[in-house]
């Protein structure tokens, strides 16, 4: 009986030792994978690289401004359209838990929520970039604000759901119409739960590649129009890592350091946030 | 006076009927933009739905220059790389989700793990593929000629390998959550008894939480399924079919979002572009499938 206690005590023993190992091993990959992004990409930034375009090849230097300025147009339009349609769905499915609607829509959040980006990127180049002729920014923002919806609309929804009744009932019971109600009084309440799903969903779009190829498509010049192609962060690392040419393999590396900081700082400042109101994600 | 306090709150009245349409309204237009969404696959597919049958699904060959389309080589590859990622990447989602569930759950170290792991989940994929590409590329092209299989580096081994490290975020936090929620006077009851803690892993939390791991596994194949940067950048694009396992497993292939990635703005005629849509649309209902399914049981387990 001694001996077999011990065995047990053994194997429990290993096993955790497994456990620690394989739970621990995962951040070998992550830790390679940051630190040379950083080594290559770190050396490349200077204000000559952030405020001028790629240098054809053969020459030396050039930057991605067209690429920033791109990338946040974009994703500033994408979130005008999805945030105010996904804050009204999430609010209505947040109030309205038990109807025919919400069920189907709530059903439509989690297919969205599935849908590979790729997808999203042929639809929408349906929708806008045929009927337009030509690939334009504005259909790179939409196929964006559709990816950035589910979590928009999921973070509104639970962090509603989690305010108390009585809130609303106080509110009401003073004579305050219901639109007043959920405008000043709960949703202020829920703020921050709702900004951390905005940021979240931004920093996730804006590493977002597929859905840009048919869409956005790409520009090598500044440009600021929505209706013409349009260079992004993510497309300018794909189009120039995939070059053959070294200048080019330098320019990407620097966009994907100054990428993986914008997604780093979106998230950390997102963590902030829900740390310090206690929110749940 | 009292006049005006009725026309007040029939203003109030009309923004109140106003906002609530709007919020009906919205929830309305995500259905429609589902329904869009198929509605444009089914109707831009339609070509090569006519044209070709099931079939599609079948044809070994997909040669675009001589108008032939089979997405059988695609269909092999996404399966293929989908399912090696899962086999590498479920050992290390569930001992993660082992460790900071049952072993670890609070304090520094497990907070810097969970940050890690949410941290590898925000990681864009182009930054995964660009990485892969330089140097995970030549490490498995060494690889490789020490197994004596052809050194391409780039292929379904290697976008397998860079899937799984993305993938693992999935079904580790999902894991997390639901090792958690096991009652602990079920645990208590079981080291009352003398177990070990190992066997308390697995005689009670494991059967307990089979089924909620199960839908994480899935969550992470419908990701892998439609993961497209990485792959694309990885894979080696090409269209057609190995002849022997090794050969399937180490050489180049192609996945469906990855043709699609590639082909779709230099398909020049409607056949072409159609067969690729149809591709799309056999990709979107699969990851719709899968991630329902895994939805479904987490209801399903956190109702329970």
């Amino acid at each position: 009986m001694e001996a077999k206690i011990g065995f047990r005590n053994t194997k429990s023993a290993i096993f955790k030792g497994v456990i620690v190992f394989f739970a621990f091993l995962i951040t070998v990959p992550l830790i390679i994978i940051l630190g040379y992004i950083i080594k290559q990409g770190i050396f490349q930034v200077n204000w000559h690289f952030l405020t001028n375009v790629p240098a054809p090849v053969g020459e030396t230097g050039g930057g991605i401004a067209n690429a920033l300025l791109g990338s946040f147009i974009m994703v500033m339009v994408a979130a005008v359209i999805a945030i105010p349609i996904g804050m009204a769905a999430g609010i209505y499915l947040s109030e309205n838990p038990k109807t025919k609607l919400a069920y189907y829509s709530g059903l439509c959040v989690d297919i969205l929520q599935g849908v590979p980006s790729i997808v999203v990127g042929i639809v929408v180049y349906f929708w806008v970039v045929k009927p337009l002729g030509t690939f334009s920014a504005l259909s790179g923002s939409l196929a964006l604000a559709i990816m950035m919806l589910p979590i928009v609309i999921r973070s509104t929804e639970q962090t509603l759901r989690l305010l108390p009744d009585s809130l609303k009932e106080a509110a009401l019971s003073l004579g305050v119409p219901y639109h007043r109600v959920i405008l000043k009084v709960i949703v202020p309440c829920g703020f921050a739960g709702i900004l951390s799903g905005i940021m979240l969903s931004i920093a996730r779009i804006i590493g977002e590649t597929a859905p840009l190829l048919f869409t956005a498509f790409g520009n090598p010049y500044l440009s600021t129009s929505l209706t013409k192609p349009m260079e992004s962060l993510p497309h300018l690392i794909f189009t120039y890592a995939t070059s053959p040419y070294d200048d080019w393999h330098n320019l990407a590396w620097g966009a994907s350091f100054i990428l993986l900081m914008f997604v780093l700082i979106l998230n950390i400042v997102t963590k902030l946030l829900t740390r310090k109101w206690k929110v749940q994600l | 006076m009292e006049n005006k306090r009725l026309k007040l709150s029939n203003e109030q009245l009309k923004w109140e009927t106003i906002f609530r349409r709007i919020l009906i309204a919205m929830s309305i237009l995500l259905v429609l933009i589902i329904l869009g969404v198929l509605a444009t696959l089914i109707v831009e597919s339609m070509p090569s739905i006519k044209s070709l049958g099931i079939g599609f699904l079948w044809g070994k060959i997909w040669d675009p220059v001589s108008n032939v389309y089979g997405a059988y080589p695609f269909l092999v590859g996404t399966l293929l790389t989908s399912f090696i990622a899962l086999i590498i990447s479920v050992p290390f989602s569930y001992a993660i989700a082992i460790y900071l569930g049952e072993y670890n759950p609070k304090g520094w170290l497990s907070d810097l793990l969970k940050n890690a792991i949410e941290l590898i989940a925000a990681v864009p994929s182009i930054i995964y593929g660009f990485w892969g590409l330089f140097v995970l590329v030549p490490i498995i092209r060494t690889f490789e000629m020490s197994i004596h299989v052809a050194p391409y580096g780039i292929g379904v081994f290697t976008s397998s390998l860079i899937l799984a490290v993305m993938i693992i975020p999935y079904g580790a936090s999902l894991g997390i959550t639901l090792i958690r929620m096991v009652p602990s006077h079920l645990k208590e009851g079981a080291y009352a008894l003398g177990a070990t803690r190992f066997e308390v892993i697995r005689n009670v939390i494991m059967p307990y939480t089979r089924s909620g791991l199960f839908a994480g596994v899935l969550l992470s194949l419908g990701r892998a399924l439609g993961e497209t940067m990485a792959v694309t950048m990885l894979i080696g694009n090409t269209s057609a079919v190995a002849d022997t396992l090794k050969n399937a497993i180490f050489g180049p292939g192609n996945t469906m979002a990855s043709v699609i990635a590639n082909e779709f703005t230099e398909a020049d005629h409607t056949q072409y572009l159609s067969a690729l849509i149809e591709l799309g649309l056999v990709l979107f209902f699969v990851t719709v499938i899968i991630n329902l399914i895994g939805k479904r049981i987490i209801t399903k387990f956190t109702n329970d």
